[in-house]
């Protein structure tokens, strides 16, 4: 950025705006729409004329029986629990994987590709019958078992690659300094692989939370339903009616978690801690 | 503080390949070992089994009084500064110097008290709150110093410290590692592939190639008796001169001269023969009345003229060496250093009057009482019975225990002449 000329400066500026056109005018038409009239919701027009909070509002009346307030709660805690596992899992896998030297290690990275790679959509009839007799069908578990399944080779991916980075000398010292594995993996290993613990956890969290295809199936109630599959059973005030105003109104709310997330890790993601580690 | 025996120790890695050979190395208490050699000789890896770092395949290796084959790092009681220093860089100064106390739960008190002397040792006080992303390479390389120094460890090993620094401060860190040493009289283990280092830091210097251990002795018999051409040819800068020659009816001949066959050496035939470049002179300043010198014409090819002294390269014909030991000296150092092995060039050492100029010929002198007579088929000198071998282990050995608990002198006057010092109290006999 510093050696630019004014003139590709702003050529970069433009492509940034252009882009940032593109990607955020879905979301503000979306964020239009939240606000306005089911009278006015086929206005056409961009700026809502008669501004309303009734479609949030709504969302929530009756409390636990509401619309969207128990899909948040078990929105929340799938993918939170999902996250938490897949990424403590994924951290001793991935620092086994990028230090030791054990048969099978190339056969377990390529399975993990692979089952990440794989059609959730050719899985979920299957899961479907095996849940139901097992018991687990719209439950927590029965949700948050798929997540990992495609979630953890996710964040090995990613933790293996952090782990890789970190100087192998750094473990020794602690080891010199009279740490034990536990120790030196937890005070300066785990450390300095924050930022892709961060990244693992946010990709992993993303996922769980996006996910429509496993939370359509595999629930039935609102017991375990995430907010994706419950705005498929919104209702509009009557038959003629369509819910557009909620919908949006939940698609807004169900973004904003995303975008905390993302604000919270950002400096630590992006922060390269191994800087001064080793000289260079 | 305690000794460090390794007993036939072997590294072999799982493709069979041997990093290091059947070393057997006693290392005093208190004593400055310097592991030496070019690189890929095993050196790294003899230390890094000291530390615990590597497995040991084959031999024993004690520590003070216990066998520490199975030890793991931690129980070793041993710290280490890393050729890349490894400090932790989420951690600050303070924190990367007291991990250690930390970790051996030593009360916090203690901690600051230790972190805040050793500081103050290494000058290090005022960023003993900085993150090591925020020093300079002289500033970490005093932290992984200070991280070693804080735990008061039986012994500490170094592996290359001062390589990454530039040559000015390596000069000047090499003088602080060694009144470091003579300040704690903790046993210290230090590699290097720089022989200036090797010379002017230890009490003992090994010498290693290809994992085998060459040569142990004080850096001043290494140099005056190395026991190989490969120990001759790597200590000293610029290398020893290498010259293949023969014996026949009580003369040796040189390429360039003959003299007399020096007593004592029974060998016959072809012969290899070292000749250290401060063993030439300029004819005209050659020492008056000096019973083994000869004169002889060579042609000079270049003259480098460092002010104190002058370098002369000359040529000579029919008489290059090739071994295998010098091929890997000269490929580990370059050609230049080794002059012998690089063809009929030899360079000399002479007295900063000399007026020889360039593509001249010269009159060139040599002391014949001070050549290397090698055996040109293992390379071993052929000067050093294996009594004189043993007495220089004795004399080394004496020397040692005389210097760490005859002399009672306060570890602050040891300053920068600490280490010449040293290298006069153990002439070899």
């Amino acid at each position: 950025m510093r050696n630019r000329s004014p003139r590709a400066y702003l050529a970069s500026t433009a492509a940034l705006l252009i882009v940032l056109f593109y990607a955020l005018i879905p979301v503000l038409w979306l964020l239009s729409l939240s606000f306005k009239t089911p009278a006015t919701v086929s206005d056409r027009k961009f700026i809502p004329q008669d501004v309303t909070f009734e479609n949030y509002t709504s969302l929530f009346a009756g409390g636990l029986d509401s619309a969207l307030l128990r899909p948040l709660i078990n929105s929340i805690s799938i993918a939170l629990i999902a996250t938490v596992i897949a990424v403590t899992l994924a951290a001793f896998t991935a620092y086994a994987i990028a230090r030791l030297d054990f048969p099978g290690k190339t056969v377990i990275l390529a399975g993990a590709l692979a089952i990440a790679m794989f059609p959730p959509i050719s899985v979920v009839g299957p899961l479907f019958d095996m849940w139901r007799t097992l018991g687990l069908y719209d439950t927590y578990v029965g949700l948050i078992i798929p997540y990992l399944t495609f979630a953890l080779p996710l964040a090995i991916y990613t933790l293996v690659a952090f782990f890789r980075e970190i100087p192998w000398e750094l473990e020794q010292a602690a080891q010199v300094d009279g740490a034990t594995p536990w120790q030196a993996f937890r005070k300066i290993i785990l450390p300095l692989a924050a930022p892709g613990v961060f990244t693992a956890a946010i990709l992993v969290f993303i996922f769980a939370w996006n996910d429509f295809v496993f939370a359509i199936t595999l629930t039935s109630s609102d017991s375990a339903r995430t907010v994706p599959a419950a705005l498929a059973f919104f209702t509009g005030d009557s038959q003629f009616t369509a819910p557009t105003g909620n919908i949006a109104a939940a698609a807004i709310l169900v973004t904003i978690p995303i975008i905390v997330f993302v604000l919270i890790f950002q400096r630590r993601i992006v922060a390269g801690l191994t800087a001064g580690a080793v000289k260079g | 503080m305690a000794e460090i025996k390794l007993q036939d120790v072997t590294k072999r890695y799982a493709d069979g390949t041997e990093a290091v050979k059947r070393m057997s190395l006693e290392i005093k208490d208190g004593e400055f070992m310097i592991l030496v050699g070019p690189s890929g000789c095993g050196k790294s890896t003899a230390l890094r089994m000291i530390a615990g770092l590597e497995d040991i395949s084959e031999g024993e290796m004690t520590i003070g009084d216990r066998v520490v084959n199975d030890l793991s790092p931690r129980d070793r009681d041993i710290a280490m500064v890393f050729q890349n220093y490894a400090l932790y860089p989420h951690m600050t100064v303070r924190a990367n110097m007291g991990f250690a106390l930390k970790l051996a739960k030593v009360p916090q008190e203690e901690i600051d008290r230790k972190v805040e002397e050793a500081a103050r040792i290494l000058d290090l006080a005022e960023h003993l709150d900085r993150k090591p992303a925020n020093l300079s390479g002289g500033q970490r390389q005093r932290v992984a110093m200070g991280r070693a120094i804080v735990r008061d460890p039986q012994a500490f090993l170094m592996d290359e410290p001062l390589s990454n620094l530039d040559a000015k401060l390596r000069v000047q860190t090499r003088t602080e590692v060694a009144r470091l040493q003579r300040r704690l009289e903790t046993t210290m283990v230090y590699v290097t592939h720089d022989q200036t280092e090797a010379m002017t830091l230890g009490d003992r210097v090994a010498v290693m190639r290809s994992g085998v251990l060459q040569q142990v002795d004080p850096p001043r018999v290494l140099y005056n008796d190395p026991v190989n051409i490969f120990v001759a040819g790597f200590i000293g800068s610029p290398a020893m001169n290498f010259f293949s020659g023969s014996i026949a009816g009580g003369k040796l001949k040189l390429p360039f001269t003959e003299i007399d066959a020096p007593d004592g050496v029974a060998h016959s035939g072809d012969i290899i023969v070292g000749i250290r470049p401060e063993d030439f002179e300029d004819a005209r300043f050659a020492p008056e009345n000096h019973a083994a010198g000869k004169e002889f014409e060579a042609p000079i090819e270049v003259v480098e003229s460092m002010g104190s002294e002058i370098y002369v390269y000359f040529s000579f014909e029919g008489g290059e060496v090739s071994s295998d030991e010098l091929a890997e000296l000269a490929r580990d150092s370059g050609v230049a250093e080794t002059p012998g092995a690089g063809g009929g060039q030899a360079v000399a050492r002479l007295s900063p009057e000399s007026d020889v100029s360039e593509g001249t010929s010269a009159k060139l002198w040599f002391d014949a009482a001070k050549l290397h007579l090698f055996d040109p088929h293992d390379g071993s000198s052929l000067r050093r019975s294996k009594a004189d071998q043993q007495a220089a282990v004795d004399a080394t050995q004496q020397a040692i225990a005389a210097e760490h608990h005859g002399d009672g002198a306060p570890p602050e006057d040891d300053g920068d002449a600490a280490a010449p010092e040293r290298d006069g109290d153990v002439k070899p006999t």
